[in-house]
């Protein structure tokens, strides 16, 4: 056997070490991709949170970007974001809609009323099921949709500084450019 | 301890508590109606396939997350209201939440390794072995070795 036959199983070990580094450190295995990057965002119907008797469809969000936010009270990364959410309204005059997800509509209201509103209409989706059709499976999700309603891009987890500067920022700067 | 009782069956019974209680635990139950039988047999079938997207090893069967309750109502719904076949059923839940939600990933690309590594790790190992048997055993000791050998085993 040769000398440098020897270091075969080192080098296999380091092998395995190194690609068990990659695959557990690259990619936050809590995220998944978007399936539904760059496609139309889903046809629904759902009530708005400070006017039930009214139904919103897809159509209502078309014309111009909006930034889609599913919130709620329960989630404390919401409120993390709350505060980047009414800078971003107040100081791009990005439109922003809120949907209210699997909450309290009384809860929800209290809270937008104590910590400020930067939604330009709040969706409401007590039982989850808009959310399905967006893929939701936690809450914060954003979804960027250009003036034809196609899902451009999707944030999963807290919108913030960093965030808007690095990706959603230059983003609607194409859209409203363009 | 009871007088009469063995120790080993109070630890047996303390096990299957335990035990009777993850069992519990790892099950949800949602107590949906069914057209038929048929459906519902289908409907086990989907839960138990399809992954939990918030859970990293679990299926929608087994979560109590709200999540995956949210998803097993959408599957019951597409069962029972929309009469969806399984194929949709899989379709509709991919197109949302992407391949994670399959325990069968599709065959692409992206997947190769995937699919392709356990066998190809099998390959590389059933090669090392054959190169292994393959090798000429070692040749005998000369006389003149095997007198060295007897002399450093004889040393102390």
């Amino acid at each position: 056997m040769s000398r440098a036959s020897l270091f075969v199983p080192l080098a296999v070990f380091a092998l395995v070490v190194g690609i068990g580094y990659i695959g557990f450190s690259l990619e936050d295995p809590h995220r998944l991709p978007s399936a539904l990057l760059g496609k139309p965002f889903p046809e629904f119907e759902a009530p708005l949170l400070y006017d039930p008797e009214r139904t919103v469809t897809r159509r209502d969000l078309l014309g111009e970007p909006v930034l889609v936010n599913v919130w709620a009270t329960w989630c404390p990364t919401c409120k993390a974001e709350h505060d980047e959410l009414l800078r971003i309204g107040a100081a791009t005059g990005l439109t922003i809609v809120g949907v209210n997800y699997k909450d309290d509509p009384q809860k929800a209201k209290q809270w937008l009323a104590a910590y400020g509103n930067p939604y330009r209409m709040v969706i409401q989706d007590p039982d989850g099921s808009l959310g399905v059709e967006l893929g939701v499976y936690g809450a914060p999700e954003s979804f960027l949709l250009d003036a034809d309603g196609t899902i451009v891009y999707k944030r999963v987890g807290d919108i913030n500084p960093r965030i808007w500067r690095d990706e959603l920022g230059p983003l609607v700067g194409q859209l409203k450019d363009g | 301890m009871a007088d009469g009782v063995p120790l080993s069956a109070v630890v047996l019974a303390a096990f299957a508590l335990v035990f009777a209680a993850f069992v519990h635990a790892a099950s949800p139950v949602d107590l949906y109606e069914f057209d038929s039988a048929e459906q519902e047999a289908r409907y086990r079938a989907l839960i138990a396939e399809l992954r939990c997207p918030k859970c990293l090893n679990t299926n929608l069967a087994g979560s109590d997350a709200p999540i995956a309750a949210d998803l097993r109502r959408t599957v019951h719904r597409l069962i029972t209201e929309d009469g969806m076949s399984d194929a949709e059923v899989l379709d509709y839940l991919q197109a949302r939440y992407g391949d994670f939600v399959l325990y069968d990933p599709p065959l692409r690309p992206a997947t190769w390794l995937l699919w392709f590594g356990p066998p190809l790790f099998l390959l590389i190992g059933v090669l090392v072995v054959w190169r292994m048997l393959r090798r000429p055993p070692a040749a005998p000791l000369s006389d003149d070795e095997t007198a060295r050998l007897r002399a450093i085993l004889d040393r102390d």
